[in-house]
């Protein structure tokens, strides 16, 4: 394996034990509550914490054992901090070129405007840090990292400081870094949006052990996990673009067997792409209807009915070739369609969204 | 300008500039590396390092100025390794008082400098860290430029409170004309011989000097308030 970390770290009142074998490529989404250890398992992974007692190899480095302790200056890591972390002392570009300068194989001038246009900074350049909003610093802060050449990049919930407004500024950029980035990427969340539009595998940690780990297609396909990690139930889709735009403006999505509409998105003929479909978003009759206004009207049958919730609500698990869909309606609409197990039914879904 | 300081009051200015200036150098120098150390550090060390350094604010200058005395002393550990040096004893030599208004003008240095690592916190560091700089890197181009405030208030009480200490001079120094005679034991001299004009020479200058000093230090920490230390004064 060419990311391996095992590591135990003892705090006085929990143990962090990981063993992990880390992806090479893509974004891993390191998730679980606040104190489950997730930022302590970054910053082990970084070699900021020096009481971390274990085995980290990368590639063919080892960057920690029983007799090394690679200090985290020496590590090829980029490192995002939660809250914007740029020197104050220094203006935007000398923050830029601080980690640059101090590379054996620095940048070059088109490499670095490449990642500052990317990132939409170019008008900061000559900006006092002090005078940029908590974005602006956030984006510098990345840019800072990518400068170093890194050879994966570590993200300690790089959005926690921000406003609604700028943390989809930002999660639309990383977006954009995924797609052009070769390097792995470490992504410490406790946000199941993250993940949804991030991540390509996952690791669960919980009370300093991981739970869950792998391809994020294969974890978040059990709805059973992605309701034990959001109080919102919804279904993720993974499927591929048919048609970007048809006749009606719409766009046309594979989901297995499946098609799915829905209005014209910005995407292209066989991208993969993600869908979220809320629970509540799903409607089910027991005949086909006809005359309706729904986009997306697919043939399933129920796989499982869990029991009502205190506010009189069922969630439903339904199945459709090889893929299921979550749906949740009222304890009292299931007793009337008396719904069961096997049964074919028709579910309408109302909205559907592209995370990815 | 006619002035009311005699040649050797002049002497004894341009010493215990010397020596301030020299002992200030040296506590920067010595003082940074602790102050760092007991910024950061977690060790159950750090309370008894912090009271050593602290000591001299609580002992009378004559006990600090004993032990140095006898410690700097032929038969003194430190004497002997001078002497095996060739460099012979330090009492009653400028590098004497250098060495014991060091010691005595520590806290004075090393608090500052420790309040404002603290302020930090050691986020910058860590962040310089994983930007490929080293310790001795970190050190410069962190926290040297973040810390200012509070290296030049120790640099500024360090060399105003060297230039004030008597006692300590007395017992290790003597009170040898341009070697060991520093401003305050002229003072003592003058006094002493009931020459009170010239006392108030030197004494009223040692005042406007301090008041100065205090003065500048104070500005200087309001002006940046949101760093550095004010320890001591």
């Amino acid at each position: 394996m060419a990311f391996k970390v095992t590591v135990r770290v003892r705090y006085p009142d929990f143990l962090l034990d990981v063993d992990l074998a880390i992806a090479e490529r893509g974004v891993t989404v390191i998730f679980g509550p606040s104190g489950s250890g997730k930022t302590s398992l970054l910053r082990t992974i970084a070699g900021l914490n020096d009481t971390a007692q274990g085995q980290i190899t990368f590639q063919d480095q080892v960057w920690q054992s029983e007799r090394i302790f690679l200090p985290p200056h020496r590590r090829p890591i980029g490192y995002i901090f939660q809250e914007s972390s740029l020197f104050d002392h220094m203006n935007v570009r000398q923050n830029l070129a601080y980690g640059r300068k101090r590379t054996r194989d620095p940048m070059t001038l088109s490499e670095q405007q490449h990642i500052i246009d990317l990132l939409g900074i170019s008008h900061l350049l000559d900006r006092h840090c002090g005078q940029l909003s908590g974005g602006e610093r956030q984006r510098v802060a990345i840019g800072r990292a990518l400068f170093l050449k890194p050879e994966i990049l570590l993200m300690d919930e790089p959005m926690a400081a921000l406003d609604f407004a700028r943390k989809r500024e930002i999660l639309t950029l990383l977006e954009q870094l995924k797609a052009d980035l070769k390097i792995p990427l470490l992504y410490v969340s406790h946000n199941i949006d993250d993940v949804t539009r991030l991540a390509d595998h996952m690791v669960i940690l919980a009370a300093g052990k991981v739970t869950r780990h792998g391809p994020v297609e294969q974890i978040l396909s059990s709805h059973k996990m992605l309701n034990s990690l959001c109080d919102e139930p919804f279904s993720l889709l993974f499927g591929q673009v048919i048609t970007p735009e048809t006749r009606h403006h719409l766009t046309e999505v594979s989901i297995g067997d499946a098609i799915i509409r829905m209005p014209r998105q910005k995407v292209k003929k066989h991208q993969e792409i993600r869908l979220h479909i809320h629970a509540r978003d799903v409607s089910l009759t027991l005949i086909r209807p006809t005359q309706t206004s729904v986009l997306n009207i697919l043939d399933c049958h129920i796989l499982s009915i869990k029991d009502p919730t205190p506010d009189g609500q069922c969630l439903i698990e339904l199945g459709l070739h090889n893929i299921s869909i979550q749906a949740r309606i009222s304890a009292y609409s299931c007793v009337q369609l008396n719904l069961a197990p096997g049964q074919r039914v028709f579910a309408q879904i109302k909205a559907v969204s592209l995370v990815q | 300008m006619n002035t009311g300081f005699s040649q050797a009051d002049l002497i004894a200015i341009w010493l215990t500039l010397r020596i301030a200036t020299v002992t200030t150098l040296v506590l920067l120098i010595i003082g940074s590396p602790i102050a760092l150390w007991l910024a950061r550090t977690g060790s159950r060390w750090k309370g008894p390092v912090s009271a050593v350094v602290a000591l001299p604010l609580v002992l009378p200058p004559t006990v600090l100025g004993f032990y140095l005395l006898i410690i700097m002393g032929p038969n003194g550990p430190v004497g002997e390794l001078t002497r095996a040096l060739g460099l012979g004893t330090l009492p009653f030599t400028f590098w004497g008082l250098v060495v014991a208004s060091t010691i005595y003008s520590l806290p004075f240095v090393v608090q500052p400098i420790q309040n404002a690592i603290e302020a930090l916190g050691p986020r910058p560091l860590e962040v310089a860290a994983t930007l490929r700089a080293g310790p001795w890197d970190r050190f410069f181009t962190i926290i040297l430029p973040l810390a200012r405030p509070g290296f030049v208030t120790a640099a500024i009480l360090g060399f105003a409170h060297t230039v004030g200490e008597f006692g300590v001079i007395l017992m290790v120094g003597g009170n040898i004309p341009g070697v060991t005679q520093v401003i305050s034991v002229q003072i003592y001299d003058h006094v002493e011989a009931m020459e009170y004009t010239a006392a108030h020479w030197l004494s009223g200058g040692m005042v406007v000097f301090s008041f100065i000093i205090l003065t500048l230090v104070y500005s200087f920490n309001r002006r940046r308030k949101s760093s550095g230390g004010t320890y001591g004064v």
